[in-house]
């Protein structure tokens, strides 16, 4: 599937919720669902900024040529907002995950329920998720 | 029956929602709940129409013009210097000097009195209970002068340690910059008694007042500050506009903070003397229009009657505690003996940032995370807390949704 069929899937997922309270427990069901992030990760160098919760991002170049995310965070929502991001970027390409659209975030309408402040730091996490993308492309040019 | 309660009370809370047009709001399909006073007051009718009617009746710049908005401008702009020397009881409107907030109140004292008073080895004394903006100023201040940042200890049920002040109190202690009442905790910390151990040392104290101008009666002269910091928003009034009162032959002394107009007396290339107290500490145009619209609110808070008011949260605050205390797994952080109406807690297994979206699904804003007391937080080793802080036209109903929104979050969440 591609990054848009997966942004459609869940976007398709989530009309199928009557109320933001379902919206939230799915979400919150996700966090605690996602896999656990490894210790060595948990360093300073992979915390992401935002003002309220702690966010763990690692990510991990691999032979295939793509890039696998994985991430923690001590807030449950923040930790099913990562779970899907990482279901929509993980494994992928530097490419692929530089050109995402990621509309789905406004079309399940989290940016009129988790305003872009600095509270919870969804946009700092989808940056920085572009970031290692756009560093891991740097790096491979420069091999080659 | 609640009406009935309430009259009887003395503070007849659905009348004072009445003058507060965002109370009508809905958030989120839910009618709005708000518990987030301790940041920021919502405005009453009377404060919001103060505002219009200047813009749209006599919007001038002050002080210069000898045309008539001019003159009312100016005289409303000093109407509101007189209305707070009564409102916190100083001995003369000269000590009145309008800034952008507390902060600004603060940082005024420490790049003006701390510049010219602190020298290497002096000691300057804040407490483990400070907002950034009683703590960063400082920190500045004694960076540039080789002057030592001192920190009064917070005790487990989030008091000051008197003692530990005592101690900490010397002859090389210049100034003692304390807060009147937590802004993350509630406590309301005993300023009369730091005023006069610090005073009897030979140091100024600065009390910054953001928390405690709205909730307590402030009277200056009998507390014997030597500085008072604080802003009108939180008094239901307009944003970006404070007071900083300071005894006059100290402001007198200072030197001067911004320069620019309205501060000076003469300017020549060679030299340029100084106004007079309060306008040789307000430079440029000052926020016109909102420190008007500050009367407005003092006026409404002095007409509302101030026991009355003090009264009522008090009940809020009693009730709250009661509910709260009931939630399984829930723990409040700072139990200090007096309090104002504000409560922080936190919750068993629970981030208070999922609480505080989850609440906000429902309607009902708090604050969550550090409250700008990051070193408080620390103190408590925890990252952050929940905080619903009640103003004077917040109601049990709502405190019963607040409970049961928590509920409800706790249940999604563990």
């Amino acid at each position: 599937m591609t990054i848009q069929q997966i942004e459609d899937e869940i976007v398709e997922e989530f009309s199928l919720f009557d109320s933001w309270d379902d919206k939230y427990e799915y979400i919150i069901d996700l966090g605690k669902r996602l896999a656990p992030l490894d210790n060595k990760y948990r360093i300073d160098e992979n915390k992401v900024r935002g003002c309220q919760s702690t966010v763990w991002l690692a990510a991990e170049y691999k032979e295939d040529g793509k890039i696998y995310f994985t991430a923690d965070s001590d807030a449950i929502i923040v930790k099913g907002l990562i779970s899907m991001l990482i279901r929509v970027l993980s494994g992928r390409t530097p490419d692929e995950i530089i050109n995402a659209p990621l509309t789905f975030i406004q079309r399940i309408g989290m940016t009129t329920h988790l305003a872009q402040t600095r509270s919870n730091g969804l946009l700092s996490m989808v940056k920085q998720m572009k970031n290692y993308a756009v560093a891991f492309k740097i790096k491979n040019s420069q091999l080659q | 029956m609640q009406v009935a309660a309430d009259l009887q009370k003395g503070l007849d809370v659905y009348a004072i929602r009445e003058q507060f047009p965002i109370l009508k709001r809905e958030v989120k399909g839910k009618p709005l709940v708000y518990l987030d006073n301790a940041a920021t007051s919502q405005k009453p009718q009377v404060v919001i129409d103060a505002l219009v009617n200047y813009y749209t009746n006599y919007n001038a710049n002050i002080h210069r013009g000898i045309h008539t908005l001019a003159e009312e401008a100016t005289a409303a702009f000093e109407a509101t210097r007189d209305t707070i020397q009564k409102f916190i009881g100083a001995a003369s409107r000269e000590e009145i000097i309008f800034t952008r907030g507390t902060t600004e109140g603060i940082n005024l004292v420490a790049y003006t009195w701390g510049r010219q008073n602190l020298h290497a080895g002096d000691e300057v004394i804040i407490s483990g209970m400070e907002h950034h903006s009683n703590i960063v100023p400082w920190q500045i201040i004694c960076e540039e002068k080789k002057a030592v940042l001192k920190v009064i200890p917070v005790d487990d049920n989030g008091e000051l340690i008197l003692e530990e002040f005592k101690k900490l109190l010397t002859e090389k202690t210049k100034i003692v910059s304390v807060v009147h009442v937590s802004n993350a905790l509630g406590t309301v910390n005993p300023v009369k008694q730091i005023i006069d151990a610090a005073h009897a040392k030979g140091a100024v104290v600065m009390v910054d007042g953001a928390q405690s101008s709205v909730h307590l009666d402030i009277n200056v002269q009998e507390m014997d500050c030597d500085f008072f910091a604080f802003s009108a928003h939180k008094l239901y009034g307009p944003t970006g506009v404070g007071a900083l009162y300071g005894k006059k032959h100290i402001l007198e002394a200072m030197p001067v903070f911004q320069g620019g107009g309205e501060m000076i007396k003469e300017v020549t290339f060679a030299k340029t003397t100084y106004n007079d107290l309060p306008y040789k500490y307000e430079a440029g145009t000052p926020n016109i229009a909102d420190v008007v619209a500050f009367k407005a609110a003092l006026d409404f808070m002095t007409e509302t009657g101030m026991k009355k008011m003090r009264d009522y949260e008090h009940e809020l605050l009693a009730y709250a505690t009661e509910q709260l205390e009931q939630i399984e797994g829930l723990k409040i952080i700072g139990k200090a003996r007096e309090k104002t109406s504000l409560i922080s807690f936190i919750i068993d297994k629970v981030h208070p940032q999922d609480v505080g979206i989850l609440l906000d699904n429902r309607g009902i804003a708090v604050r969550t995370g550090h409250h700008c007391a990051q070193t408080l937080m620390d103190r408590f080793c925890i990252p952050g807390t929940i905080r619903a802080s009640f103003a004077i036209y917040n109601t049990k109903e709502e405190i019963d949704a607040l409970v049961e929104g928590l509920k409800k979050a706790i249940k999604l969440l563990v």
